[in-house]
């Protein structure tokens, strides 16, 4: 039997569509679940599992990453699928509009790859090297720190603050990153730190 | 959230307000559905829209945006008025019968000891009565006048459901319904849910909205239960993460506050955090704030940090303002007066009210970093998108770093999802390009500066060159070991002090639990409240049994909960006063003669006495407040303030504008519309939609299809009265600026009469930009205003005024 054509035939006849089904919420339209049938074998013979978590709500859905190549192995990987893990107590294996689209995040045609560095008044982002861009960045921290520490207050209490630099914390970041963060920023006096809990 | 996701299939009742689960918490929604189909749970939802929520309530009914406290405190008064209390709850764990001091009072929208000058409060008199036992005084048969429940009584008796109609636009028979299906829930053996999140948070009173909240919850009994509880459900994957680490202008990590200045030494601050029982045998768990701050420091500074130097006390800057937050510091960009900003996954342009004063903050910094696996607005603000985002760039002088990052796929570590489930993740992927973490970009600048200050010195280099960085490889901190550190180890063997032979911890060994914290410099802890987290016996947070024994919702070994992995806080007081559980078929813990024993991790010490020891382990009373002493800027209790935009004036206090304590900057109460002003007669708010994140989805192609550009909700009424066509162009402004977008006219939306007044709601979602797969469009915060609330400083995004008009569209 094609078994693309007879699910599709089926979820025509369901009058399932990817905006107005529960399957459609899970993220299977028409061409999806006929895919879906395709990959499942071929995804669990011919990639790597890794578990992980949604990075947009805080359900924080499980999710089952597949890839070809295996970073334990220290080899590239490339990630060919994602979809809600099924052992997991709070989404069981369902995900949202969101969730179901992850991989076309990690894809995006806008992620970052390279750093740059816009110059004053200039019109265009251009290529600059990491260890160039961290020298110049540590370098105007340093200036700026040294400028404008506040040692002690008026009345001659040491209160050890730096205001003239902010820094705004991400919200998707693991907790060991936070922890870095935290320590390197609070170490520097500064006190314009927040994050998007703020919001 | 008190309790979590899973929890929610135990509960009798649901109530969404402030939140809109089934959009934008789909996944979680769906336990709203099992307890529904499988114990015959009820869904109230109340929002000034008929949303996707409302659309599966079982009953459903409008409010209008600002107005939350009203309903609430009419809610409270309802109940006590229908005797709907859960009495021995409310007696026994609430502070109903303490007795506050004389001279406390309240009149007219405002508290004793305003000064309208400085917008602020004297809170001395919102305190408890003292007697000669050094305890708060009390009384149990709640008949002082004086005491919590009488105040209470007295404080919610103007809010009659003809005032929540007057200032909600809420049918009074509608309110009445939702009472009364409230009040059932003050049975023991029924429960109610609070489920919440930006739709309370984003007000300039949104503490209180809570609050008000948390109190009603109190009083039907419903905190501490299986199926109850206050649930915040959070945004981002990791906002609880970062919130319970303290990335926050005034916060150390595990709710530890940075000091002020008026606290000048180590002796001083400590001084005030002795959190002494308030009434006998308390456990007043704050008490041992001491040992969660000096391992803190030890964790920080190692060596450095001795009792000596008080624990390197000095190396913490000191705040001369309650908070540094976002809002306080555009102000501060746009005055000249912040030189460089990061942003770390962040994209503030969008996610800030008054985005023309962002763009000018951002235009006035000599340099901004971007750390982000994305483009973003923020990073481009300098960029000409015509009426999207009109930069002059030449005249930018910003200098602008953008550093590629990983995202989820590319990473390990542990994020905290919204019942405080710290729940470890594997990398799928490779970076793209020469994308690196967070951790290891952090670490460069941090080894950077270090290098320099060792090299020039400069100013008050102790804090950077001390800063213990003793990772195996110092350029790469792995996360396997920022978790231990959060967690906690032994630095040295201790003995215990009564049997010296006798080893309680020994050097180097993770510890098991925040137990066995020290306030001696003997251990030290990143974050007390993760303690347990990644003990001797590996990593808890990777723990996958998904085993769930009597099919309580619990899943006490999938990943670990802080604190202790307790899954429900406060759970002491899901049962009765001899410890039996108040409903015997949803049993969390009971007394079992000798010691607590049950579902979940006790949160009260194993052997404490029923009778003995209060539920609310954290406060130095031992039960919940429904008074909260002077513990929050605007109030022991919270009154219904205007949003400081509104259609109408404050009903109950038409002299007070706002909330009385919120901090508006001088030019910013220039850009808010006057009370009623008819230029901006309708009644904006901002929301989200289930195909979107935020600003993040619209990099996303399937979510660019699936919602591809902006538009503005307005009723068939508002449409009608304007000529406004359905799917035709129009423009909304604010006084901060305008909008075009497609118009949407709904059923969804009703006209609501506020105080005699037809009140129009314009709903504005929040998911646009220049930058990304989908159509161009305009954020919301273009239009919103530039005040937070008065305890945190959350803007408010949920409440402004806006007019709105046919239009042809946005001309490039």
């Amino acid at each position: 039997m094609n078994m693309e054509l007879s699910r599709r035939a089926f979820l025509r006849t369901s009058g399932a569509g990817l905006a107005g089904s529960t399957l459609g919420a899970f993220g299977f339209g028409e061409a999806e679940a006929a895919v879906a049938a395709y990959v499942k074998p071929f995804h669990l013979a011919n990639t790597v599992e890794a578990r992980n978590t949604c990075t947009y709500c805080s359900v924080a859905c499980g999710i089952i990453i597949f890839s070809k190549g295996d970073l334990r192995k220290g080899e590239k990987a490339d990630i060919v699928h994602i979809e809600g893990d099924a052992d997991h107590p709070t989404n069981r294996g369902t995900l949202c509009p969101k969730g179901a689209a992850l991989k076309d995040i990690v894809k995006s045609e806008t992620r970052l790859t390279q750093p740059m560095v816009r110059k004053p008044g200039s019109d265009k982002f251009e290529p600059i090297a990491w260890d160039a861009a961290l020298d110049k960045i540590a370098r105007a921290m340093k200036d700026d720190r040294d400028a404008n520490f506040i040692a002690k207050n008026k009345d001659g209490v040491t209160v050890n603050r730096w205001l003239t630099t902010g820094f705004l914390a991400a919200s998707a970041t693991t907790n060991e990153t936070a922890f870095a963060t935290y320590k390197v920023v609070r170490s520097t006096g500064m006190l314009g730190f927040d994050n998007q809990a703020r919001v | 959230m008190t309790n979590s996701w899973t929890d929610i299939r135990n509960t009798d009742l649901v109530i969404i307000m402030g939140g809109n689960a089934a959009e934008a918490h789909p996944c979680g929604f769906k336990w709203v559905t099992e307890a529904k189909a499988n114990r015959g749970a009820k869904l109230i939802v109340v929002d000034p829209r008929f949303n996707r929520s409302a659309s599966v309530a079982d009953y459903y009914a409008p409010i209008r945006q600002g107005s939350d406290i009203a309903f609430l405190l009419g809610l409270i008064n309802w109940c006590i008025q229908h005797d709907k209390v859960q009495w021995a709850y409310t007696k026994a764990f609430t502070n109903a019968s303490f007795v506050v001091k004389e001279g406390f009072a309240y009149q007219d929208g405002l508290f004793t000891g305003y000064d309208e000058e400085k917008r602020d409060y004297n809170r001395d008199s919102w305190e408890y009565e003292i007697g000669p036992d050094g305890y708060a005084v009390v009384d149990e048969t709640l008949q002082h006048p004086r005491c919590v429940w009488n105040l209470l009584k007295q404080h919610v008796a103007v809010y009659t459901p003809e005032m929540v109609e007057r200032i909600c636009g809420t049918p009074k028979e509608k309110f009445l319904h939702i009472a009364e299906m409230i009040g059932e829930c003050s049975s023991p053996t029924k429960t109610m849910t609070s489920m919440y999140a930006l739709g309370w948070t984003q007000h300039s009173k949104g503490s209180q909205n809570i609050r008000g909240m948390a109190m009603l919850q109190l009083i039907l009994g419903n905190i501490g239960v299986r199926g109850g509880g206050m649930n915040a459900l959070r945004g981002h994957s990791n906002i609880q993460g970062l919130t319970d680490i303290g990335l926050l202008s005034n916060m150390l990590p595990g709710y530890l506050n940075l000091p002020i200045e008026k606290e000048a030494d180590f002796a001083t601050y400590i001084s005030t955090r002795g959190f002494k029982p308030l009434r006998p045998n308390q456990m007043s768990y704050w008490q041992n704030y001491k040992k969660f701050f000096v391992s803190f420091m030890k964790s920080m500074y190692g060596d450095a940090a001795t009792a000596q130097n008080d624990w390197a006390y000095d190396y913490l800057p000191k705040l001369d303002v309650p908070n540094y937050d976002i809002l306080r510091m555009f102000e501060r960009m746009k005055k000249g007066e912040v030189n460089l900003y990061f942003c770390q996954g962040f994209n503030p342009l969008q996610a800030f009210p008054n985005r023309a004063k962002l763009a000018e903050g951002l235009s006035k910094l000599k340099m901004l970093v971007i750390m982000d696996p994305l483009q973003t607005e923020t990073a481009r603000f300098w960029e000409n998108h015509g009426v999207f985002n009109n930069a002059n760039t030449a005249s930018i002088k910003t200098e602008v770093i953008q550093l590629p990052t990983t995202c989820f796929a590319e990473d390990e570590g542990s994020l905290v999802n919204s019942g405080r489930w710290l729940q470890w993740h594997w990398p799928g992927g490779s970076p793209p390009g020469e994308a690196r973490t967070d951790a290891w970009i952090m670490a460069q600048i941090h080894l950077r500066l270090k290098e320099m200050y060792r090299k020039e010195g400069g100013a008050f280099p102790d804090p950077i060159v001390n800063l213990n960085w003793s990772y195996k490889n110092p350029e790469d901190p792995s996360p396997e070991e920022l978790a231990k550190e959060m967690n906690g180890s032994a630095l040295v063997d201790v003995f215990d002090p009564n049997d010296p032979t006798k080893k309680i911890l020994e050097a180097g060994k993770q510890l098991s639990g925040f137990g066995l914290y020290r306030d001696d410099g003997t251990t030290a802890g990143g974050c007390w409240i993760y303690a347990g987290s990644w003990t001797e016996a590996g990593n808890m947070m990777a723990r996958r049994d998904n085993s769930d024994p009597d099919d309580t919702g619990a899943y006490l070994k999938w990943s670990f909960a802080w604190p202790a992995n307790r899954r429900i806080i406060y759970n002491r007081a899901s049962a009765d006063l001899d410890g039996k559980p108040w409903d015997p078929s949803r049993k969390l813990i009971e007394w079992d003669g000798t010691k607590w024993t049950g579902y979940d991790v006790p949160d009260i010490a194993p052997n404490a006495k029923p009778g003995d020891v209060g539920p609310f382990i954290m406060n130095p009373e031992g039960t919940g407040r429904l008074f909260v002493r002077k513990m929050m800027r605007d109030g022991p209790f919270p009154v219904h303030y205007e949003p400081f935009e509104s259609p109408v004036a404050n009903v109950i206090a038409p002299k007070v504008r706002g909330n009385p304590v919120a901090r508006v900057f001088a030019d910013d109460w220039k850009q808010f519309a006057d009370i009623g002003d008819p230029n901006f007669p309708y009644a904006g708010t901002s929301y989200r939609l289930t195909e979107h994140f935020h600003y993040w989805t619209k990099n996303n192609h399937v979510n660019s299809v699936l919602q591809p550009q902006q538009f503005v909700e307005i009723s068939e009424e508002l449409a009608r009265e304007k000529g406004i066509v359905k799917g035709g162009w129009v423009r909304v402004w604010s006084k901060r600026g305008e909008i075009f977008a497609i118009a949407v006219v709904t059923k969804r939306i009703k006209p609501l009469t506020v105080d005699g007044k037809t009140v129009h709601v314009v709903g504005v979602p929040i998911h646009w930009g220049f930058v990304g797969a989908a159509r161009k469009g305009f954020p919301a915060n273009v239009l919103t205003p530039f005040v937070g609330d008065a305890n945190i400083e959350t803007p408010e995004f949920k409440a402004f005024m806006v007019n709105i008009e046919p239009s042809t569209g946005p001309v490039a």
